[in-house]
């Protein structure tokens, strides 16, 4: 089993169509990985799925770097 | 019928009679999969038997519009006993006529609320099974009435034209995603909302159609399954008009 690191990031490496080497810790969706808000949905969507969890939305806003993606998981995930 | 299609599930709100009922009905003959809904028991069993005879997999379930609970309940039973609706046809929808000087304001919350406010609830519930099949079709109702306006139906007119804009938005929106987003606004229909006319309104009415009679639910059912169809794929954004030649924008 890989680790939530590299599970998130196969994620948005998959979702944004981006370079594993761009998906740094502090990389934010949209301002270095070429995110529009509909593709933010949809990643967060695709982690729900990917860590079997559900995001309520005013925590998915706050998920804009993949760090905050990582630590959000790490959190909440099972 | 098409292989994609028979996959495919279609959501017609308002289902159990009038305009509703015909599109369901064309919906099944294209091939979908239709769920209806309506806001009875009797109503959802009888479209329950209607799609059953046609050996649809589909079904009625209940569905109030105009409650944001009860919407959210509809949703949580079709997607566990169905899945995800790629079709969303947005057509309940209710009139209170009145004269602006004598309209109440629960006659206009009422027709707000059923006829706009549930475009919001019910295509945002529908959003995320279509972004992530990234092909959907969202095709709402409108009617002439908005683009036109009409005597005594200024509430009727204002969430009509406001599904228009709204669904010019989303089309914007989700076009990304190979969703269209169109709506379809019929002239005067023969149902039960058109039957409660007066003689000499019907008789005045008559006299702007150009083809000199009331439209078939059947006719408008035909424009929403293209829309629904591949072939309509580069389609968005738009309106069709169902009217008889009365509006011609």
């Amino acid at each position: 089993m890989s680790s939530i690191e590299e599970r998130v990031a196969k994620i948005i490496i998959e979702q944004l169509g981006v370079k594993p080497e761009d998906v740094k810790p502090e990389a934010s969706f949209v301002e270095d990985l070429g995110a529009d808000s509909l593709d933010t949905v949809e990643l967060v969507m695709a982690l729900e799925e990917e860590f079997e969890t559900e995001i309520p939305d005013e925590e998915a806003e706050k998920i804009s770097t993949v760090q905050a993606a990582i630590d959000y998981v790490k959190q909440h995930a099972s | 019928m098409t292989d994609s299609a028979q996959a495919r599930l279609a959501l017609v709100t308002g289902a159990s009679r009038g305009i509703g009922k015909a599109i369901a009905a064309a919906l099944v003959e294209a091939g979908f999969t239709v769920v209806g809904t309506a806001t009875t028991e009797a109503g959802a069993q009888a479209i329950s038997e209607t799609l059953a005879a046609a050996g649809n997999a589909g079904g009625g379930v209940v569905m109030d519009v105009s409650d944001s609970s009860s919407v959210a309940r509809a949703m949580e039973a079709i997607q566990s006993r169905f899945g995800a609706p790629l079709v969303l046809v947005n057509n309940a929808g209710i009139t209170r006529d009145n004269i602006m000087l004598r309209m109440k304001e629960d006659e206009w919350d009422a027709v707000i609320n059923t006829n706009l406010n549930a475009l919001f609830r019910v295509t945002r519930a529908c959003l995320k099974g279509m972004t992530k099949a990234r092909w959907g079709r969202i095709i709402t109702i409108s009617s002439v009435v908005g683009v036109m306006g009409n005597a005594g139906q200024a509430n009727y007119a204002a969430a009509k034209g406001g599904a228009e804009g709204f669904s010019r938005a989303l089309a914007r929106e989700l076009g990304s995603r190979a969703i269209t987003v169109n709506t379809v606004a019929p002239g005067f229909i023969q149902t039960d909302m058109t039957d409660q006319l007066a003689g000499g309104q019907r008789d005045a009415l008559l006299s702007q159609i150009p083809l000199g009679r009331l439209g078939q639910a059947e006719e408008v059912a035909g424009a929403v399954a293209w829309l629904a169809s591949e072939s309509a794929g580069y389609v968005t954004g738009t309106t069709i008009h169902v009217n008889g030649g009365m509006f011609t924008g």
